[in-house]
């Protein structure tokens, strides 16, 4: 279970996150919307300790991520895989280089590096794309690339930060079909930061809205669509001010 | 005026213990022999093999240049053959390492300069410690142990081609032979004038390594702020190497 108990962080004079209490229980998808630079991304950041916060923390199954020493921080990263807003791959790699780079900090040996690699490329609709280098790709096979080498790892997390950003209507389709087989196929916990609706209908079991530095409200799917909350309205219609 | 200079050096002080907490995450990083042992040895290449060209056709035509300029200043006053005693000792101890890493802060300085900060506003970096790498270990450590390492052997070669085209200015244009030359070459050598360059060279190496990475990795703000980064590296790199030139000089010379 991942808990956010009381988050604050700020830039500068910047509150991005004044206050963020959640929940995320196993084995669901948790979608958090929010307008853009809400803090949605700060927020995903601590899970894994790419952040620490002002106040507050992030609880990983009982273990207050700030306060973990590195050992005890990678050991929690290798239970969690992130899939980057832009992929973040490393251009001088192979695709397959790419998925495999984490399983090698594993001490996995090369066989079955090879054989996880070759399973996530399938899982993603890639099979056959492991020798060409990530800077020749697409912007729906990089996010595709992002998702293998998340899933390569088999972890017990996964965080999607903005996974459809970008994309035309039909990739962002490709994109959440992919989201919600993992999940089927894995049975991993996520934790999906979007502003993309549809996907969020699409693969959330549950949806929060972050605004203004906490969540506005939390629920299933259908809580969501028939909130009347008018913020929480608004942003889901897309209805200007 | 006191606000200005009290932020200044809030700034200049936070700057230092960024710096200090950089070496110390380096030190650190270096028992992670299984990360950085192959990285290591393909950052060697790129920093050691790869910088040849650009340092010996420095070196060629310096060595030209200083047995010209010696030749020139000696006509009537000094023996002809201490040409090869000027051309020995200058690039030994001076030309040969600082030209080298001039040429060497920009080559190399700037392009992981590039590199890193290119890898940090995509959020590379960010992929890599997802993955439980450490980015010191990954990132750092290859670069500057390969800078520190392949300085000294990049600029022994280009000190070699130097006197070597000093010794053959001097056969042809200005008329000295060989065994002249040579005597001046071993008037007043000292071992230490090897040892001094070549220990000048990898503390170049590892200051111009070890900016790059820092700058680098001390990225904001997209394409614009790599383009920052990748000039700071520059300027930075080549005030180093002239203030460790005469901080070396200071210390081991006198």
């Amino acid at each position: 279970m991942i808990r956010f108990e009381n988050l604050h962080k700020a830039f500068g004079d910047k509150q991005v996150l004044a206050g963020l209490t959640l929940e995320v229980q196993d084995g669901e998808t948790m979608v958090v919307i929010g307008y853009s630079g809400t803090g949605k991304s700060v927020a995903l950041k601590h899970i894994v300790g790419l952040l620490d916060p002002d106040a507050g923390d992030v609880l990983v199954d009982g273990r207050a991520v700030s306060t973990l020493d590195r050992d005890a921080l990678n050991a929690l990263r290798r239970e969690i895989g992130y899939v980057f807003q832009f992929a973040a791959l490393f251009d001088s790699l192979t695709v397959a280089e790419n998925v495999a780079l984490g399983l090698r900090r594993r001490g996995l040996d090369d066989d079955e590096i090879a054989e996880r690699v070759t399973e996530a490329l399938a899982l993603v609709d890639l099979t056959g794309a492991g020798e060409r280098y990530a800077a020749e790709l697409s912007g729906g096979m990089r996010k595709r690339v992002g998702i293998a080498r998340a899933i390569a790892l088999r972890p017990r997390y996964i965080l999607y930060d903005e996974p459809t950003t970008g994309l035309d209507p039909v990739t962002s389709a490709v994109i959440d079909r992919l989201m919600v087989r993992t999940r089927e196929h894995l049975g991993v916990t996520g934790v999906v930061v979007t502003h993309d609706m549809r996907s969020a209908y699409t693969v959330g079991d549950r949806i929060a809205m972050l605004h203004e530095g906490r969540i506005r409200q939390v629920g299933t799917v259908a809580e969501v669509q028939e909130t009347d909350d008018p913020v929480v309205r608004q942003f889901i219609e897309g209805r200007p001010t | 005026m006191i606000d200005r200079i009290g932020r200044r050096t809030v700034g200049l002080i936070q700057a230092v213990g960024r710096w200090g907490q950089f070496m110390a995450d380096m030190v650190r990083a270096l028992p992670d022999v299984t990360t950085w042992g192959r990285l290591a040895l393909v950052q060697m290449r790129r920093v050691g093999v790869d910088s040849l060209p650009v340092a010996l056709f420095i070196a060629a035509f310096t060595g030209v240049v200083l047995a010209l300029q010696a030749s020139y200043t000696f006509t009537g006053t000094v023996p002809l053959y201490f040409v090869g005693t000027l051309v020995g000792k200058t690039m030994m101890l001076e030309l040969g390492p600082v030209l080298a890493g001039l040429a060497l802060a920009g080559r190399v300085g700037a392009s992981m300069a590039a590199e890193l900060g290119t890898m940090k506003v995509t959020e590379q970096v960010d992929a890599l410690e997802t993955l439980a790498y450490d980015p010191q270990s990954f990132l750092v450590v290859p670069r500057v142990l390969a800078g520190t390492v392949m300085f000294p052997i990049v600029v022994a070669l280009a000190v070699l081609v130097g006197i070597m085209t000093g010794w053959m200015t001097s056969l042809w244009l200005l008329n000295l032979s060989t065994p002249e030359f040579v005597k001046g070459l071993r008037q007043f050598y000292q071992f230490k004038d090897t040892w001094f360059g070549l220990f000048k060279s990898a503390t170049f190496g590892f200051t111009i390594t070890t900016v790059g990475c820092v700058v680098g990795l001390s990225t904001r703000g997209g394409a614009e702020g790599v383009g920052r980064s990748t000039t700071r590296a520059v300027v930075y790199s080549a005030v180093a190497i002239l203030v460790l030139d005469a901080f070396w000089a200071a210390v081991l010379l006198r």
